[in-house]
């Protein structure tokens, strides 16, 4: 680890990517990232709008309406300056003439400029401001702002729930997808991916909606409102304005795709420290037994100087794009100063029409800047669709006959018929499998890892669709039967335990979820739950997630068992219940367990042989075939595979094998 | 907490705040004197024809606006580059305060919490800093230079100021108030949909095994509305500020319209000023609903600072000597005496008055049922905690007089949990001894029974290894581990149950293996399997924190009933 190279961080990132559950804001490269298909995703995310078409439809109204009024108040506004301006040059005439009489005298003076400013101002001599024509223009521009205003409200309120319900439904969706996907999609697909789809992706979108929806519109018709204004009050100098436009998208474009390159340094950077402080943290104890502290501060260093350059470059470039459009904004602000107050002054347009333009002006660079901007979100938002839309596009489970046929209270007699299954097409796993099990026996798994020992309990709770044969319940064919009626008669224990977070209590009664405070109590006294959770801060309470640092991996593998315990299923299935459970506390659970296979037909798997002595039937698989069966005495007396297996694991103190360290001598 | 790590770090760059800060007020003063300039061009220009004056004014504008961008971009590039750095620095010393920290403080917060805060939470801080950079100082000055220009053009309108910016922070103040709680509670049912869809994927064979795709459809169509139901209500608040805000400001214009034609009309105005004053008071409404938007950030980032404060603040419970001892001339095995450990906090010790020795040369052997204390008392010898009571000594010494290094360098330590680290085979290996060869590594992986798989897998030691080692198996993962702590050669070896995911022939081979490498060490070793411990030289039994056995297998199967009844639950089946 001495070589902090690029190589070795490439390799980090590449397996974080594939590993990691999705960390940092933006688990792995997907903004930026290119859209496949750009088009149909686009519009399949529109299309996911329709049942809120009503409301999009009044949103589109109220936004053309409320973006139109406003666009028309400076221009009205404009005319109260006017209004003003009259009357206050107005004042300073000589009452009784008209504004001819004034403009030739003015002339004769030899003011000729003077007199090209009057001819273009609509002024009575003598007369001062028209209040009255004033307060009617001033309260018909408030009245113009207050409708704008609450139509933008309007369109927002109603904007909001579209999209929110919209990315509701979307999620809801993604949940369904997830319960109606065969097992074998989850075992294909890297988790950290596979998360990050439906969290990292599925936020994305979300934003991205709710983004593009309220500001492209708007900004879009800003856009066009405004111009439309523009070239109304002085085509001349709109079409300057004009000019302005792929100056400030160039600009804008320009900088943006450099502070985007920047930015997704910034999250991959970010990803990288992140991946290297949980690394560091979570081996704490290691670093510091092993003296690499240094080494650890060092290459956090580097990753941290490396963060700070790459967030350093995307906020001083992305706070550029405010400084410059306002650059450009106040450039065509005094070309359109000097511009405008010549034309004024030489008659040709008026105040009002000068101050109006100038608003117009400011208000028009921002919906550009906003519309260049708009340009990234949607991409990386469709992209996101994309991924999302691909996993709503996965095969599904076959879904269950049509015509189910179920047993109510099964005796529990499993047989194997011609079996043959396979995880991957070309890798042959099961093959012509055949086997039949008597209602009430517990069978033993053993062999050693990757003989399909999970495998084949799994296919009993039909995880896994069969590729030859079958398997049958009481002679009825499980691929009949609906898989939550197969499986609400079956209890599992899984060799990976999983707890949700949520309180000790609540993880128990996951087994039965109408079980009373008694049963729950009961089942965890039965599993010996009940003996550490006093222990516990909050008793079961407690809460407890996956990564469960409070409890050990023995005591979430006893709430797993507790769990089973109080499904009480017809059958029962064990996989490495016990694993990571100290000898004396299996042991008492053995007896406990014991009372819960009478009557009952089990599958245990175990990698500890005296667990299961006294099984009914053993089976010893190898390489996805069962290779010897039998009881525990038959199977030693033959002594082939199973006696080789139960003597390496009790014979071998007998034997002084070396079985302890650094003694023998 | 917030000013405090912001008056620490931001220390550094007083220099570069100072500058940001001068050319922050050259840049507002700019922009404000361009509506001022173009009053002038109305009043002086345009209403006297003077056309020469328009374009020297222009001219004028021109400069302000070149200078006013110049000054700016500086100012952002020192902003942003004192903010990240400010953000750098505080990961930087947030880091270093937890590697100073012991197991006990780590466990204390937990290291997904210590990673949040050591990225997102200083990011929070640091996005403060960066805005407060732009805004703090331009918009106090906008807001104070608007008012004395705004007053220049004309007093006698400088009310409608009064008036508008009060009315102004009340509605955006609101509104606000009434969004962030939202925001909040938005991110929490955010991490909610979140969680409860990381679960159905995690635990999906449960649920499918328990058939509880109904209920987790309903826990997540609970969560899922909670979201989207807060959601709609920011949304629609947030609606209402853009509205509200251009209201504001455009019925203050019409305001300047009106009183403002009243003063002309009295002769007591001229008309350019009332254009300069729309546009002043627009800044001024400007400034004042930025300022409120960053006074909106400060409650989150000052949370956020106090999460990273409490870290900073917390100080390691294992204190290395001043001076520590590095070279001890005897090697005279481990003691344990009068050894006592209880969590800050709890009712009962974890362990107690656990008394014995081992020599070099000797194996000892720890037993005892899940949360007996087995771990903790291995804990105990590298510092990972330090004893409540009592002491540990190492070679004689105790080990809180070793210097950190040297006590560790005399220790090999194979957790419970194989923990490896992203990167290579071999750059895993290294962490045991630094400078080690390839013969070394291979050496060691042949002791440890790993030389079969490393072998097979494509780039032999440089293959890689993921994060945690989560691509190799659990038996896999132990003994790269266990090559980890053999190639150091320590003269303490700590095995906590570090076999448990071998196979019965693995497990034997290894113990063979590892026989000779051990020969002069001092080892350790937590076990569950009795018969992998019956030769050890002593075996302590540990129940509930007490020693309640120690012997050898011989004399404890004789004197110590726990431990009888252990050997029962492991060897009954073959003794019958």
């Amino acid at each position: 680890m001495t070589d902090s190279s690029p190589k070795t961080m490439q390799k980090t990132e590449r397996i974080s990517g594939q590993m990691g559950p999705g960390r940092g804001p933006h688990g792995g490269g997907m903004i930026g990232q290119k859209s496949l298909d750009f088009r149909a995703s686009g519009k399949r995310l529109a299309g996911s709008l329709r049942p809120e078409r009503v409301k999009v439809i009044a949103v589109f109204v109220a936004a053309v309406i409320s973006v139109a009024l406003a666009a028309t108040g400076p221009r009205v506004l404009g005319r109260a300056t006017d209004i003003v301006f009259a009357g206050a040059i107005g004042k300073e005439l000589p009452a009784g003439l008209d504004k001819e009489q004034v403009i030739e005298m003015t002339r004769a003076r030899g003011d000729d400029q003077i007199a090209d400013l009057l001819t273009g101002v609509d002024l009575v001599p003598g007369e001062g401001i028209d209040f009255s024509a004033l307060g009617g223009v001033l309260l018909l521009v408030l009245g113009l702002y207050a409708a704008s205003s609450l139509l933008s409200f309007f369109q927002g309120y109603l904007l909001t729930s579209a999209v929110q319900n919209t990315v509701r439904r979307m999620r809801a969706e993604v949940e369904e997808k997830l319960n109606r996907m065969p097992l074998s999609y989850f075992d294909r697909q890297p988790r950290g991916e596979l998360l990050s789809r439906v969290t990292n992706d599925m936020d994305n979108l979300a934003q991205t909606l709710q983004q593009t929806m309220s500001q492209l519109l708007t900004s879009l018709l800003t856009i066009i409102f405004v111009f439309t204004m523009m070239i109304y009050i002085s085509w001349t100098l709109a079409l300057i304005t004009l000019v302005t436009i792929p100056i400030s998208m160039a600009a804008a474009g320009l900088v943006m795709k450099r502070s985007q390159v920047k930015f997704i340094d910034q999250w991959r950077r970010t990803g990288a420290l992140n991946a290297q402080v949980e690394e560091t943290f979570t081996g704490h104890s290691l670093i510091k037994v092993f003296g690499r502290q240094q080494e650890v501060q060092d290459r956090f260093d580097e990753e941290n100087e490396a963060l700070f350059q790459a967030s350093f470059g995307a906020q001083f470039l992305s706070s550029l794009i405010m400084p410059m459009m306002m650059f450009i904004g106040n450039l065509n602000y005094v070309i359109i100063a000097v511009l405008g107050g010549l034309r004024v002054a030489s008659g040709t347009m008026s105040l009002g029409d000068v101050q109006a333009f100038i608003q117009y002006s400011r208000q028009f660079t921002q919906p550009v800047t906003q519309v260049a901007s708009m340009a990234n979100v949607l991409q990386s938002g469709v992209a996101s669709a994309e991924r999302v839309f691909e996993l709503l596009d996965a095969d599904e489970e076959i879904s269950d006959e049509h015509h189910p046929r179920s047993i109510d209270e099964p005796h529990g007699a499993v047989s194997f018929e011609h079996v043959s299954f396979r995880y991957l097409e070309d890798q042959p796993l099961i093959d012509d499998l055949s086997l039949t099990v008597e209602p009430g026996q517990t069978v033993a798994i053993v062999g050693p890892t990757g003989a399909g020992k999970t495998t084949l309990v799994n296919l009993v709770m039909r995880f896994y669709e069969l590729r030859g044969g079958r398997i049958t319940l009481d002679g009825l064919d499980i691929a009949q039967m609906r898989r939550e009626d197969l499986r609400s008669q079956i209890g599992m224990v899984l060799q990976d335990t999983w707890l949700f977070e949520g309180t000790i209590h609540d993880n128990i009664a996951y087994g039965k979820l109408d079980a009373t405070d008694d049963e729950i109590v009961e089942a965890a006294k039965a599993t010996f739950v009940d003996r550490f959770v006093h222990s516990l801060p909050d008793g079961y309470d407690t809460i407890v997630d996956d990564e469960g640092a409070n409890i050990s991996a023995g005591e979430k593998q006893l709430i797993t068992i507790a769990r089973a315990f109080l499904a009480n299923p017809a059958l029962l299935i064990l996989d490495e219940a016990t694993s990571s459970v100290d000898t004396r506390t299996e042991l008492l659970l053995q007896n406990a367990m014991a009372a819960l296979r009478t009557e009952r037909t089990s599958f245990v798997i175990a990698h500890r042989l005296s667990t299961i002595r006294d099984a009914d039937l053993i089976l010893v698989m190898e390489d996805g075939a069962i290779v010897e069966q039998g009881t525990h005495e038959e199977l030693i007396a033959r002594g082939a595979a199973y006696a080789g297996l139960y003597n390496a694991q009790f014979t071998g103190p007998r034997n002084g094998e070396a079985m302890s360290l650094g003694t023998a001598g | 907490m917030l000013l405090q790590i912001l008056r620490t770090y931001l220390r550094p760059y007083k220099r570069e705040i100072g500058y940001v800060m001068g050319l922050q007020l050259v840049a507002t003063i700019a922009s404000l004197s361009l509506p001022s300039l173009n009053a002038d061009i109305i009043d002086k220009g345009v209403v006297l024809g003077d056309t020469a004056y328009i374009m020297r004014m222009g001219g004028w504008m021109l400069g302000v606006t070149v200078l006013q961008i110049a000054c700016t971009i500086a100012a952002v590039y020192l902003g942003a580059r004192s903010a990240m750095a400010f953000g750098r620095d505080v990961r930087s010393g947030f880091f270093r305060q937890v590697a100073s920290f012991s197991s006990r403080e780590v466990g204390k917060f937990g290291a997904p919490s210590l990673i949040t805060r050591n990225t997102n939470d200083v990011q929070q801080v640091q996005m403060l800093v960066m805005l407060g950079f732009t805004l703090m100082v331009s918009a106090p000055i906008t807001m104070v230079g608007g008012v004395i220009m705004a007053l220049r053009e004309d007093v006698g309108l400088s009310w409608l100021v009064a008036a508008a910016v009060p009315v102004l922070v009340a509605a955006t103040g609101f509104i606000i108030s009434r969004m962030v709680p939202g925001f909040r509670r938005m991110q929490r049912y955010l991490d909610d949909v979140n969680r409860v869809m990381r679960e159905q994927i995690t635990g999906i064979r449960v649920i499918r095994a328990f058939v509880r795709e109904p209920h987790e459809s309903g826990r997540f169509g609970a969560a899922n509305d909670d979201l989207s139901d807060v959601s709609i209500d920011v949304g629609r608040w947030m609606s209402a500020m853009f509205p509200t805000v251009m209201f504001v400001m455009n019925a203050s214009s019409v305001a300047v319209l009106w009183f403002g034609g009243i003063r002309i009309d009295e002769g007591l105005m001229q008309i350019g000023a009332l254009t300069a004053f729309i546009t002043y008071l627009v800044q001024i409404l400007m400034a004042v609903m930025m300022s409120t938007f960053m006074l909106v950030m400060v409650p989150r980032a000052s949370v956020s600072a106090d999460r990273i404060g409490e870290v900073l603040g917390t100080s390691s419970s294992v204190v290395p000597p001043e001076e520590g001892i590095t070279e001890v001339n005897t090697r005279g095995g481990l003691e344990f005496r009068e050894v006592g450990f209880t969590y800050a906090g709890a009712e009962h010790p974890v362990l107690c008055d656990v008394n014995f020795s081992a020599a070099a040369g000797q194996t000892t052997a720890i037993i005892g049922s899940t949360g007996a204390g087995k771990s903790t008392l291995l804990n105990l010898i590298p510092r990972l905690f330090d004893v409540s009571e009592g002491t540990i000594t190492v070679d004689g010494v105790d080990v809180r007089d070793f210097d950190p290094e040297a006590l560790w360098q005399r220790i090999g330590l194979v957790p419970q949990k194989a923990y490896l680290f992203s990167g290579t085979i071999a750059s895993n290996l290294r962490y045991g001894k630094p400078d080690a060869t390839e013969e070394e590594m291979w050496e060691a992986l042949e002791i440890a029974q790993a030389t079969d798989f490393v072998s097979a897998m494509s780039d032999g030691l440089d293959s890689d290894v993921a994060q945690g080692g989560t691509n190799l198996s659990g038996g896999q993962r132990q003994r790269i581990a266990i090559a980890r702590a053999i190639i150091r050669q320590p003269e303490v070896y700590l095995f906590d149950d570090s076999f448990s995911a071998l196979d019965v022939a693995t497990d034997a081979r290894l113990r063979q293996a590892l026989r000779p490498v051990t020969r002069d060490a001092t080892v350790l070793i937590v076990a569950q399997r009795v018969f992998t411990i019956t030769e050890a030289d002593q075996i302590v039994v540990l129940e509930d924190g007490d020693v309640v056995g120690l012997g050898s297998h011989d004399e404890l199967l004789t004197t110590c009933p726990t431990y009888q009844e252990i050997v029962e639950s492991q060897l009954k089946a073959e003794a019958s």
